[in-house]
């Protein structure tokens, strides 16, 4: 069904960027939202664009659609400029607002044909397409109710299929899963996936995880600038720095020893003792427990932990290195 | 031009949906009848001058009722952004909504018509008139619904809106009046101004340029200052 409703757009002619921006900056007033954004987006790509409250995802998403003026620079949705040729770039965009305002006393289906009919869809193809919408998002029980009586998932999915009635060639969805139980979180986030096989989308959420389920790409923005970018397991790694955790027996050599001495090593950002907790089996005694962060893009120092335990004598009883998560990235990039 | 069409389309099954168009409709035939019957039979009189005076009069009130809604209740709920989403423009979104406005009450008029039919029936009745003052009513329908519909671009309360609707047509409405308190000199601007003067004109069947120029001016220009306002975003 999903195949019916949405084409596969990117494989098309004109291989360019769907999404290019370029020093984006918005003021409100005396707020800087956004201040010069650059990136772009390939065509396929599942962009995760994450960011603490008020970093300006909702902002720079609304002006991708045109809702709002930049104060500076210039943005361009399939080779379409935001604001000079606005009509032709909405026609290319799905978008799913914030909290998808919708009005209460619409049903889905009055809903689902008015925008069927602004988008001038083919009319001997429209029942068609909603039909495969609603099926698709899952609407048909509702589809003659009145929106504002819909639980919040529903909302949501009728935004969706809203989003989805055109074949649109990019899809903006702002926070589509928020506020929603864990179950309506999966069926959406399975639908995304979907949707992701087939189209161009900007998927802005707070929940990391969502991202690492979903997304070829993140873009982490904080205070309206760029922070990372990349795939997400290689920003884990680069950005988060690797880990290791290491037991140690030091022989003659006593814990600060160990420690001064990791610190000496290249590529090594911070060392501390931890504590002796095994998860079970008791460490040796005189063991000493330590961990040791890599500096941001020093992806594997396995080589020199190890020599650097060869040439003091100790015995290395354990090298472990604990994946580094998108949680981790978020929180060192974006904390103050 | 489609959207302007989708959208008027929308607001009417919208209205059609909800009391304030039949309260409108009812309440416009309900005190327009009343009247008309009270002169016919009274004073045995046979024109539809009385008809003619009273409706500018109703429509101050039931236009902003019309409008008040429109526009502020898109931004109260947000819903302009889903809206401006699509493929469509302020303009289309304005002049829909104000097409949908001036199709209610030119279904509150249409019964009106069987007045000068039923006088065209006790007498002779000069239809010259009678054509030149529906048009006028039409373009009075729709300057009052710019005027209102202007004020609930503004605010996303729709009490401001009624409000504010009445504190811009009120003023353009007695505006002759006060006219006649100044030297003679100086009525020729107020008397212009004056919402019920061109109207005046247009009931005698004197169809002249400058009071549809007037009616027109003012309409497209409170569209126009109203699509203004919803390009005006930031104020949420
Ligand atoms: N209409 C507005 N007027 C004034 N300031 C605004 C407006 N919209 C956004 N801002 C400000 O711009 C900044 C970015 O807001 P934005 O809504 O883009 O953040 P966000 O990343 O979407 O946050 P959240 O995760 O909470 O949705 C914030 O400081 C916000 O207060
Ligand atoms: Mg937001």
């Amino acid at each position: 069904m999903i195949q019916r409703l949405l084409t596969d757009t990117y494989p098309a002619a004109g291989a360019g960027p769907m999404v290019q921006v370029r020093k984006l900056s918005k003021h409100f007033g005396r707020v800087q939202a956004l201040r010069e954004l650059t990136f772009e987006l390939r065509r396929g790509e599942v962009l995760g664009f994450l960011g603490p409250n008020g970093a300006g995802k909702t902002t720079t998403l609304r002006l991708l659609t045109g809702y709002l003026r930049p104060t500076s620079g210039q943005a361009l949705v399939a080779g379409y400029d935001v604001h000079e040729q606005s009509l032709e770039v909405r026609r290319q965009l799905g978008v799913v607002s914030e909290d998808t305002p919708l009005s209460p006393e619409m049903t889905p289906l009055e809903h689902l044909q008015f925008v069927a009919e602004l988008r001038r869809i083919d009319p001997r193809a429209r029942e068609q397409r909603i039909g495969d919408a609603v099926e698709v998002c899952g609407l048909f029980d509702v589809l003659t109710r009145a929106t504002g009586e819909l639980s919040k998932g529903l909302r949501q999915r009728v935004g969706l299929a809203l989003a989805l009635l055109h074949d649109p060639a990019i899809l903006l969805l702002d926070e589509p899963t928020s506020g929603l139980d864990p179950n309506q979180i999966r069926e959406l986030r399975e639908l995304i996936r979907a949707i992701g096989r087939h189209k161009t989308v900007i998927l802005s959420t707070h929940v990391l995880s969502e991202v690492q389920a979903t997304c070829s790409r993140v873009l982490i923005i904080s205070d309206g600038e760029i922070v990372a970018d990349g795939e997400p397991h290689a920003l884990a790694a680069q950005h988060a720095g690797a880990s290791y955790q290491l037991l140690v027996e030091g022989g003659h050599e006593d814990g600060a020893a160990i420690v001064a001495a990791l610190r000496g090593l290249p590529g090594v950002e911070q060392v501390a003792l931890a504590p002796l907790v095994g998860a079970g089996a008791m460490p040796p005694r005189g063991a000493v427990s330590v961990s040791v962060r890599a500096l941001p893009d020093r992806t594997d120092l396995r080589r020199e932990l190890f020599c650097c335990a060869r040439d003091h004598g100790w015995v290395l009883l354990e090298l472990h290195r604990p994946p580094a998560t998108l949680e981790d990235v978020f929180r060192r990039l974006t904390a103050d | 031009m489609h959207g302007t069409w989708v959208i008027a389309r929308r607001e009417l099954a919208s209205y059609s949906a909800a009391p304030v168009a039949y309260v409108t409709v009812t309440v416009f035939l309900g005190v327009v009848g009343y009247a008309f019957f009270g002169q016919v039979f009274s004073a045995g009189e046979t024109s539809l001058r009385d008809f003619f005076a009273l409706c500018p009069r109703l429509f101050l009130l039931l236009a902003p009722a019309l409008t008040m809604r429109l526009l502020a209740e898109e931004r109260r709920g947000k819903t302009l952004e889903v809206l401006l989403a699509l493929p469509i423009t302020e303009w289309e979104v304005v002049l829909g909504k104000h097409l949908a406005a001036l199709v209610v009450l030119a279904v509150a008029l249409l019964p009106t018509l069987a007045y000068p039919l039923a006088l065209s029936q006790l007498g002779e009745l000069d239809w010259g008139p009678v054509t030149a003052g529906y048009l006028g009513l039409l373009l009075l329908a729709a300057t009052y619904l710019a005027l209102g519909l202007l004020a609930s671009s503004w605010t996303s309360s729709q009490t401001l809106a009624l409000v504010g609707a009445l504190a811009l047509s009120l003023p353009l409405y007695v505006v002759g009046e006060l006219a006649e308190l100044l030297p003679p000199s100086q009525r020729e601007l107020p008397r212009f101004l004056d919402l019920g003067r061109h109207f005046d004109n247009l009931a005698r069947g004197i169809v002249d340029s400058r009071d549809l120029v007037y009616y027109l001016t003012l309409t497209f220009g409170c569209l126009f200052l109203a699509t203004r306002s919803l390009e005006q975003r930031e104020r949420g």
